[in-house]
């Protein structure tokens, strides 16, 4: 009988995560960020049919980098989750929060259990509230942390880069077309400096747009009305109205 | 570790599992005793006494359907509930109104309300009429053994089709038993009046408007001659309930056009309490 090779904790975990890392990095990169009415969800996808975001809940939405297989299950886990628990409490008591919590420790528990191989992926759970300070957005990384983010958010293969763009240039109370054509740009540059172009029909852009009057406040944006978004782009330069809470007086 | 999954605070194993984007499916292995059908009933002695929903009606017209049903709900021989809601939004395209024990009614209404929701975010598609009607049934079969002791849930189930372009209306059965009505249905206790009415008032180029005046019609023939529908009560502001579904999805007329439907009916049969007489030949 064979002994098996010790390996320092410290090591298997390490080189978990570089498995999982890598698996990630592969990925597109996708970014979420906060404007006046609500957030907006967009990357890079050629498909048309699988989708990286998608809808949990009325006001929660989710988004997910890496391997296809992994985070669909995830989301769909996180669907049965959050119909489970508005069906026995409250439409109202299905949290951001809650779900994230569970996505955290799901995915902790798979990446520090020897038997399972880590999953390859890292998530965007994100709630709409009713004012922009009531936004929640949470990244959850592959081995079940969960980081709290505010204004904007980039997951995926280019992920460090793209945040520290956005950081820099991402501000509260931009207009959808701003804040899309800010994504955009975050997207279309490259490791190595450089920039490409990607073209509408490649976009995958999703809202959670607090101004619906539906419950569920989630919507894709296709079509013309993307166009017209990325469009407006130029036109934008002429000042928006500013986004604060315009009741009528 | 492995062995107590729900311990660690994960999702267990029935979350993950791909497969069906059936809600209730989940629901039955996950935790089946949440599912209504499920429920096991104690035997009871003689008849168990619990609200029940009274009439619904439904018509369609060129570019939609309307549905619509009374306030009342009667335990026995008494009202129990005046200003019961008992038509509901099952999605975008589509509504249930339901007749029968309010208490079973309701919930599933919810469960079918959660149903068809849970598939367009699983499967990021909707279901077919057809195939909403379908589930329906399933749902209703599922209550069998409730209704056997007296607690039947009976609905009426309209939509529009988005790809035929047209109203929808079906009708079920105690047994889960579906059937597509044309033109015109109703449900409940006060439905043969209701069909009577519509029977002699309906016809097939109504417009919007003439539809949901139709569907108050039949509701206060119903109220007329069957104690446990109620009819618009003026003193207290509760008027019937009129949806209307048509491509531009689902709506419920406002307190203001319903009582106005209500009221102008109620005026008119002032001077002709029978209500509009239908040509003899």
């Amino acid at each position: 009988m064979s002994t098996p090779f010790y390996v320092s904790p410290q090591q298997a975990m390490a080189d978990r995560a570089e498995y999982a890392r890598k698996g990630i990095a592969r990925g597109r990169s996708l970014v979420v960020l906060q404007y006046a009415d609500g957030i907006v969800f967009v990357g890079e996808n050629p498909s048309r049919a699988l989708h990286k975001f998608s809808e949990i809940y009325d006001r929660i939405g989710f988004a997910a980098a890496g391997k296809y297989n992994e985070y669909e299950n995830l989301r769909i886990g996180g669907v049965r989750y959050a119909d489970l628990r508005g069906y026995t409490y409250d439409r109202d008591d299905v949290t951001a929060r809650g779900l994230a919590n569970v996505y955290a420790q799901t995915l902790g528990t798979i990446f520090s259990s020897v038997g399972e191989k880590p999953y390859e992926v890292e998530l965007v759970v994100a709630e709409v509230g009713a004012t922009p300070e009531e936004d929640q957005i949470y990244r959850l990384p592959h081995d079940g942390s969960i980081v709290d983010e505010h204004g904007s958010v980039a997951v995926g293969g280019n992920a460090e880069q793209i945040s520290t763009f956005l950081d820099q240039r991402h501000q509260d109370g931009m207009s959808l077309a701003e804040a899309l054509k800010l994504a955009v740009q975050a997207l279309s540059n490259q490791t190595n400096g450089a920039e490409r172009e990607i073209p509408a029909e490649r976009l995958e852009v999703a809202v959670l747009d607090r101004t619906r009057p539906q419950q569920r406040k989630f919507k894709r944006i296709v079509g013309r009305q993307l166009s017209r978004l990325l469009q407006t782009e130029e036109a934008s330069a002429e000042p928006t109205e500013v986004p604060s809470d315009n009741d009528d007086e | 570790m492995e062995a107590n999954t729900r311990g660690t605070g994960r999702l267990p194993a029935a979350f993950l599992t791909p497969g069906s984007s059936s809600f209730m499916d989940f629901l039955s292995e996950h935790s089946p005793e949440m599912l209504p059908g499920k429920r096991v009933l104690p035997p009871v002695q003689g008849h168990v006494e619990a609200p029940h929903g009274t009439t619904i009606v439904a018509a369609t017209f060129p570019g939609g359907v309307v549905l619509a049903g009374d306030r009342r709900a009667t335990m026995g021989n008494m009202i129990a509930q005046r200003d019961i809601e008992k038509v509901f939004p099952a999605d975008e395209y589509s509504a249930v109104g339901i007749a029968g024990t309010a208490g079973l009614a309701v919930e599933m209404v919810k469960l079918f309300q959660l149903e068809l929701e849970h598939f367009e975010k699983v499967e990021g598609a909707t279901l077919s009429l057809e195939g909403k009607a379908n589930r329906l049934s399933t749902m209703i079969r599922g209550n069998l053994g409730m209704a056997m002791q007296g607690l039947a849930v009976v609905p009426l189930f309209a939509g529009y089709d988005v790809d035929r372009e047209k109203g929808r209306i079906f009708s079920y059965d105690v047994t889960g038993g579906r059937s597509e009505e044309h033109g015109y249905a109703a449900t409940g206790s006060g439905s043969i009046f209701a069909r009577g009415s519509m029977k002699k008032l309906y016809r097939e180029d109504l417009t919007e408007q003439q539809a949901t005046t139709l569907v108050v019609q039949a509701l206060y023939d119903a109220a007329d001659d069957d104690s446990a529908t109620g009819g618009p009560d003026v003193a207290r502001r509760i008027y019937p309930i009129v949806t209307v579904i048509s491509d531009e999805g689902f709506r419920r007329l406002t307190e203001a056009e319903s009582s106005e439907i209500a009221r102008s009916i109620l005026e008119r049969r002032l001077e002709q309490p029978d209500g509009p007489r239908a040509a003899l030949l």
